[in-house]
Order: C-alpha cells, then structure tokens, then sequence
C-alpha cells in the first residue's frame, strides 16, 4: 500500500497498524430507516449492513439527507422509524459503548481556533480515551503537511490546514466505523490522496467507514459501495 | 489504563480544557467580573453615602449583581463549542454526557463565580459591611454561585443555537434563580440582625447537592434535543 505521498508526508509512519482488539464480527446494521426534517420526510425504508472491510458513499443531492443519515447514525438525529444496530445490539441501548468504537467528522472541523494544531489534536484523542505524547502528535501532523506549524493558534491557518488538523485525528483513531461527511472538502489533491491511503489502510484492518463526498474518491483494490438517497 | 479512561479523568480533562481556551481569551473572563464590580459600585455613588441605607442594601445589590454577571457568561458556555463543531465531538466521548456537562459547569464556575466570590468583599467594603456579614455573604456566594451556574447551564442548553437566545435565556433562568437570592441574602440579614444565619446557609447547601445532582443529567438532556 502506497503511504507515502510526496515530500509533504515524509515520515510514512504507520501509526494504526496495530489490529483490532476484537477480531470478531462486527457490523453495522440499519433497517427500514426513515428520517425527516419538519414536516419534509427525507428518506424512508432505507436499509444497508456495513461489514468489517467495507466502504460506503452515501450519495445525493444537496438537501437529499445524506448528512442527517450520518447524524443519525452518530444518534444526534432521532429516526422516524426503523433502527441502526451495532453487533447486533441497537445502538440506543450502547449508548457510550457505542461511541468508543466510531469516529465521526463532520462538516465542522470540530478544532478550536485559539489552541494550535499539537493541542487540539491531544485535547481531542484524549477525550476519546487516547492519551498521545507531544512527539506522535508531532509527527503526525508532520506527516498531514502541518511541519513547522503544529504550535501556531489554528486561527491562523487556511481552510484547507485546518481540514487536515481535523482529519489529523483519522490517524490515531482506534474506531472501528468511520463516519465522515465531506472529508475531502478544502483539501488539496496531495492531502485527497494521503485521506484514501489512509481510508484503504483502515479498511484493510478490517474497518468500515462510510461517508459522504462530492469529489471522486478512490480506494486502492476497495470495491466502493453506493447508497443514493433521492 | 489512560487517565481519560476513568469518570474523573473526563471531568479533569474537560475542566484543564476550558480553563486552557478561557485563559486564551482572557478579556471574556475579565468582562463578568468588572460588570459586576461597576454595578455594585454604581450604588453608593446612586443612593448617597448614608450608611445605614447602605449596609441595609448591601447584601441585596451584591447579590443581584452576581446573578447579573452570571447571566453575562453564560451564553458562551455551549454556543462556542457549538459553533465550531467540538460540541458534537464532545457528545460523542465514550463516557456520559453529563460528566462533560459537568465538568464544563465547574470550569465555568471557576471562571465566572469564583473571581465574584473573591471579589466581593472588596466591594462589601463599600457599603460598610461588619466583618461577620462580610464572611457570611462571601460564605453564601461560595454556595450559591455553583447553583446559578448549574441552572444556567440547564438553560443555556435549551437554548443552544436559538436566535436572540441570550434575552430568552435569562428570561428562562432568572427565576428559577430567586430562591437563591432569597436564601443569599437572607443570611446576611439574619447575622447583620443578630439571628443565626445558618438555617439559610443549609438551605443554599442543600440546593447546591440538588443541583449537583439533577442539573448535569438535566443539561445532557436539553443538549440532546437542542443538537437534533
């Protein structure tokens, strides 16, 4: 697997090799989902399994729900009707357990302006139950192109260095299932590349993610799958 | 085991962060507290220096300047968080909500009614205030601002998000605070009378273990339904 992407991620440091603490089945289930926002149903009768290794694109049109379909599977957003089970279990009654295994990016970069890039990234993998020391923080966000300004105030970087402090934590993230909405957004072909390196290594882990992108995206010897919310 | 792994490691780690982003954004901080000092200072110089009206007053001004000030700083205790997206990440912590929602009340106490409760009596001073009131009304604060917090996050969740928020916040918190006041400042006025102030006293006490108990739970719910 190709990990390194030119000079800008030069370390080419693996940082999730490490296999999963459970080499059981896992999966993620939703059944006859159906969602609405108001009075607008959104979709109905939407049902997918997600299994270890697998990748899916929600894909529609803007406003079709494919970020509530991601919200709801995070349990912001309570279905209408039908139900989202983790291992068999229903996510509701997991609660917390649930959360430890997934990882969710959504279109907020979720960093804090006034800390830098170093602190928002431990601050974030610790509340995830990670404790990272400054080196490892440091070289990842070397490897994500961020060297020389990992202590620099987030405020003061672009869009697109923000992205990819936020999409830092995909590379210490020890989650099973990937929930991400629009990774790709803001960021530079060399950054879309290192972002599908890193998916297919999380994959090839036996991981799942599943997310939403209007640019193409390419997992190396990874079926994509589709689900076309109309 | 990681130190985030535990209940109190969360609450340890959410309390380090809010104090880390406030202490970057001291001016936020800095706003309550000489809100408070100018509004309490406004008194004297209103009302005329009679001592006698002053020191009758000076448990009620002090009081419901806290209250204020406390109202200042409480849009910003979910909104940021909210706004950036790190709420969201926040709710998604394998621990429970009410933990974080705890942990940030206490570092918004720390920030907000803490410095009003260390200042006080330096503005107690102004209205002629004995040393005994002075240690009961700094003694009332110490219970009673962790409850104005506490209630204030309860609205603060509810209404997350919503335009014109901060007017309807105190609208909704504001009186769900007067027994508060009223126990606040019935201590003073019990010891400034020669009564024994401590049946006041327990009674701020025991809101406070009420409020420490429901309001976290209580803020974690309203939080849920505000994100949807």
């Amino acid at each position: 697997m190709a990990l390194h992407h030119g000079a800008a991620f030069d370390t080419g440091i693996v940082y999730n090799a490490r296999p999963f603490k459970y080499r059981i089945l896992q999966m993620l289930e939703v059944s006859n989902l159906a969602c609405s926002r108001g009075d607008h149903r959104l979709f109905s009768g939407l049902s997918f399994t997600l299994r270890p290794g697998e990748i899916m694109q929600v894909q529609g049109e803007n406003g079709s729900g494919k970020t509530t379909l991601l919200r709801t599977l995070c349990g912001f957003v309570s279905a209408d009707e039908g139900g989202i089970a983790w291992n068999g279990a229903p996510v509701a009654s997991l609660g917390e357990g649930f959360h430890a295994e997934m990882l969710y990016l959504g279109h907020l970069n979720a960093i804090k302006d006034d800390l830098s890039g170093l602190e928002n990234l431990k601050i974030s993998a610790a509340l995830s139950g990670q404790v990272l020391t400054d080196a490892t923080v440091k070289t990842v966000l070397r490897r994500l192109g961020l060297k020389g300004r990992e202590l620099l105030p987030c405020k003061v970087l672009s869009q697109g260095q923000r992205r990819r402090v936020a999409l830092a934590r995909l590379l210490v993230s020890e989650a099973r299932l990937w929930v991400l909405d629009e990774p790709l957004a803001a960021l530079d072909v060399r950054a879309v590349g290192l972002i599908q390196d890193l998916i297919a290594e999380h994959l090839s882990r036996g991981g799942m993610a599943i997310f939403t992108t209007h640019q193409p995206l390419q997992v190396d010897g990874m079926e994509v799958r589709t689900l076309a919310l109309s | 085991m990681s130190t985030t792994s535990s209940l109190f490691g969360m609450l340890q780690l959410v309390i380090r962060r809010d104090m880390t982003l406030a202490m970057r954004r001291r001016a936020d901080v800095l706003t309550t507290l000489i809100f408070f000092v100018m509004v309490v200072s406004l008194f004297p110089l209103g009302v005329g220096p009679e001592m006698d009206m002053l020191r009758k007053i000076a448990p009620g001004v002090l009081w419901v300047a806290a209250l204020l000030a406390s109202m200042l700083s409480l849009g910003r205790l979910f909104s940021a968080d909210h706004q950036d997206g790190t709420l969201e990440q926040l709710m998604l912590t394998p621990q429970p909500l009410a933990v974080i929602v705890l942990g940030k009340i206490i570092a918004h106490w720390m920030l907000s009614g803490l410095p009003l409760v260390l200042i006080a009596p330096v503005l107690g001073i102004q209205f002629d205030m004995s040393v005994e009131t002075l240690g009961i009304l700094i003694l009332g604060l110490l219970l009673g601002t962790p409850v104005l917090s506490m209630i204030g996050a309860i609205g603060a969740a509810l209404t997350l998000g919503l335009r014109g928020g901060g007017v309807l916040l105190s609208l909704l918190v504001l009186p769900l605070c007067i027994p508060i006041l009223i126990f606040g400042t019935g201590a003073v006025d019990a010891v400034a009378t020669g009564l024994n102030p401590a049946s006041h006293l327990s009674l701020l006490g025991a809101l406070l273990v009420l409020a420490l108990v429901f309001a976290p739970w209580v803020t974690a719910q309203a939080l849920r339904i505000s994100m949807e």
